[in-house]
């Protein structure tokens, strides 16, 4: 009855667009993931193709999951959760469907062009001068509705997801505007304007900020409305958030320079880096800790409540690599640690672990509410918990393992005093743990294949029962 | 005062912009700004953006009339020749900097591996910068002139055939696929408009690469790299 007086009011149509895509970009992005791992430790898998090999693949990964995984996931639940912390619909449903068709025809682009080899060659921010435009005006589409829906709410305050979401909305026309700034040579061909030192640091600005805010800040929108909708509790403290808001936004954008740490950029940018990224420690875990505090007093729910499972080992991910992070940045651990896979383990334990597990969480939670019928089937959550879970803990093991055999063998001397390994048999070393790390990938993406699986067969029943409909019709005494 | 109660201070700045979008809006947009203007702005006028620039030998100081073919070694830092620019776009284009990084850092290691450690002068005409992130192969910051010409088209068309444990892709398309000196006229002129010191003379030479393979670009680029700086015992290059 509620869910039905909440279909009339709002519009969750396009949500429930958006919601399904992220299912189907997960299980893509993930596919391609897996793919170009195997290639690292299988390289006959290139099949000497230009369109399947590595460096034309390794962008088409990044951009699936964080642009089109992330990106529909990031409207959906915005939408979502914007019109209902507001009790408002979305201020203009047509500017909504312009957002979902835009987004959509981006991805089917970056699809086309990255594997013809289309790229700025800035890491993920490869895709082309007219894609670029592209983004800015879909992207102001989306950040103009939400913050007009939210300049028409019925409520006295605004609620902390949708600080976090308008957050990241500005950080990334910021961001991506300033970072993509090119001039265009051909119909997709361009050179960044700047060069050298200064489009390295441009670039990490962007790039950990693509980290900080678009995976960050916006999927801490998400845990902000959906932990404590799934736990049926407020959230533990209304001052931490306000801290753990104004901390993010100020401290993250400086973090970009410890990517740069012993390079040509002057020394005192790199340590400037470093020395607020260890200081980020302090409102990350405040925010960890006010994500699980949220449960304080109803731990017993994670005993039968398959969603709010993922809802919390994203926490515990998120909390893990935000320490990681940081120690990262010393400059004696960063000078081991730099050019390693340690890097992309990193990146996946925040990747696979916080941010798909969270979104993944709230799809759950939406799918439900959103078709008006529960899940097809409960077990299925679990089992892909469990393979999220495992499948995460393998890769980042894997890239621990390898990442830090790497940087020892480097800079290993022999009794002689001189380099004790060829790079070469540095490559031979990793190969295990490239298999091992592809494992774990396939682990995970059996995982999204499950709720992809899992989502088609709630929709079906949706359809076949009419719940949509009969939620849309229902009477309903407001 | 309750500990969660928000409108505990009714009347404080947080409770001004959770009450107005814009100015919530507002208030995030110059917190998120800070950094940006402390860490990277300074870099466009600082000296310290470009430490060497003025140690001689680092950076070309071209005469008028001058061609980029009476660069001699030793003169410094250049724009790239046409093919070599040619084999540039071809880098970025098969993503290349995903896996070598152009950076070598400060370390001793790194020194007998590579070679000198890189200035930022030798990326000032990078538009973009190639630095990269991560080193699945080795760095290639100072390739140039380690290996044959024959070596790195055999390496380039079958990777294993000469490093066995390599993980590398073959990239035998290199051959077959021509450069095209009209399009890198066009390119040329975008990188002129962006600072590249290109003459009309050095756009118009161009001209002469049409036809040649892809592998003869990338192996000109290759050659290059790292080899326009001749580096000098005793002289300090960075801070």
């Amino acid at each position: 009855m509620e869910e039905a007086a909440a279909e009339q009011k709002y519009n969750f149509d396009v949500v429930r667009w958006f919601a399904v895509m992220t299912a189907v970009y997960l299980v893509v992005g993930a596919t391609v993931g897996v793919y170009i791992a195997s290639e690292l430790a299988w390289p006959v898998l290139n099949l000497d193709s230009p369109y399947l090999s590595f460096g034309r693949l390794r962008p088409l990964h990044t951009n699936a999951v964080i642009f089109a995984f992330g990106g529909c996931i990031l409207m959906a639940t915005a939408f979502y959760t914007v019109q209902r912390t507001c009790g408002v619909k979305l201020w203009s449903s047509k500017l909504a469907w312009f957002t979902f068709w835009g987004w959509n025809l981006i991805i089917v682009a970056a699809v086309i062009t990255l594997p013809l080899g289309l790229t700025q060659s800035k890491e993920y921010a490869e895709l082309e001068w007219p894609i670029d435009l592209a983004i800015a005006v879909v992207w102001l589409s989306y950040m103009f509705n939400f913050l007009m829906t939210i300049a028409n709410r019925k409520t006295k305050h605004i609620y902390v997801s949708n600080w976090f979401f308008m957050g990241m909305m500005i950080m990334i026309t910021l961001l991506h505007v300033v970072n993509s700034a090119a001039i265009p040579v051909g119909a997709f061909k361009s050179y960044s304007v700047y060069s050298g030192v200064q489009d390295a640091m441009i670039q990490w600005w962007w790039g950990h900020n693509a980290v900080g805010f678009y995976l960050t800040a916006g999927f801490l929108g998400i845990m902000y409305y959906f932990v404590p909708k799934q736990a049926n509790r407020p959230v533990f403290s209304y001052r931490l958030s306000v801290i753990h808001f104004w901390a993010l936004m100020f401290g993250y954008v400086w973090l970009g320079a410890h990517h740069l740490q012993y390079t040509a950029l002057p020394d005192w940018t790199g340590s400037l880096g470093a020395a607020v990224s260890i200081a980020m420690i302090i409102p990350s875990w405040g925010g960890a800790v006010n994500g699980m505090m949220t449960l304080s007093g109803a731990w017993d729910k994670l005993r039968n409540d398959y969603v709010l499972r993922f809802l919390i080992m994203s926490l515990a991910f998120y909390a893990m690599s935000t320490f990681e992070g940081p120690i990262m940045s010393i400059k004696t651990v960063n000078a081991l640690s730099h050019y390693t896979d340690w890097t992309i383990g990193h990146v996946h334990s925040g990747a696979l672990g916080w941010v798909a597990m969270v979104g993944i969480g709230a799809l759950y939670h939406m799918i439900p509410k959103i078709f008006h019928t529960p899940m097809y089937s409960q077990k299925l959550i679990n089992m892909h918990f469990w393979t999220a879970t495992v499948g995460t803990v393998v890769y980042i093991v894997a890239m621990w393992v390898s990442g830090i055999m790497q940087g020892l063998m480097w800079r290993a001397y022999d009794e002689y005093g001189t380099l004790a390994y060829t790079f070469a048999e540095s490559v031979e070393a990793m190969h295990p743990y490239y298999a091992m790390r592809a494992i774990g990938g396939g682990i995970f993406l059996l995982g999204a294949v499950i709720m992809l699986y899992n989502i088609i067969m709630t929709v079906l029943k949706a359809k076949s029962e009419g719940t949509v409909k009969a939620a849309q019709t229902a009477a309903v005494t407001a | 005062m309750a500990f969660n109660d928000p409108q505990a201070n009714e009347n404080g700045m947080q409770s001004k912009a959770e009450k107005n979008v814009w100015l919530l809006a507002f208030f995030t947009f110059l917190v998120v700004s800070v950094a940006g203007i402390v860490e990277i702005v300074p870099l466009f006028y600082l000296d310290s953006a470009l430490p060497a620039k003025n140690i001689p030998g680092v950076v070309w100081k071209r005469d008028a009339g001058q061609s980029l073919d009476d660069w001699k070694e030793g003169d410094g830092v250049r724009p790239l020749k046409p093919l070599e620019l040619a084999g540039r776009d071809i880098y970025q284009r098969e993503g290349c900097y995903l896996c070598h990084s152009q950076m070598v850092r400060p370390f001793r290691d790194e020194k007998e591996r590579y070679g000198h450690y890189s200035l930022a002068s030798e990326s000032m005409y990078d538009h973009p910068f190639q630095w990269g992130s991560k080193r699945t192969g080795p760095d290639l910051a100072r390739l140039g002139g380690k290996y044959s010409d024959e070596w790195h088209i055999q390496h380039l068309k079958a990777p294993r055939s000469v490093v066995p444990e390599s993980v590398m892709p073959n990239y035998p398309w290199l051959l077959e696929n021509t450069v095209d000196g009209e399009t890198l006229k066009a390119h040329m002129r975008g990188l002129r408009s962006v600072g590249v010191p290109y003459t009309d003379a050095d756009i118009e030479s161009a001209a002469a690469i049409t036809g040649k393979t892809e592998m003869e670009a990338m192996v000109a680029y290759l050659q290059q790299l790292g080899t326009m700086v001749k580096f000098q015992e005793g002289v300090e290059y960075r801070e």
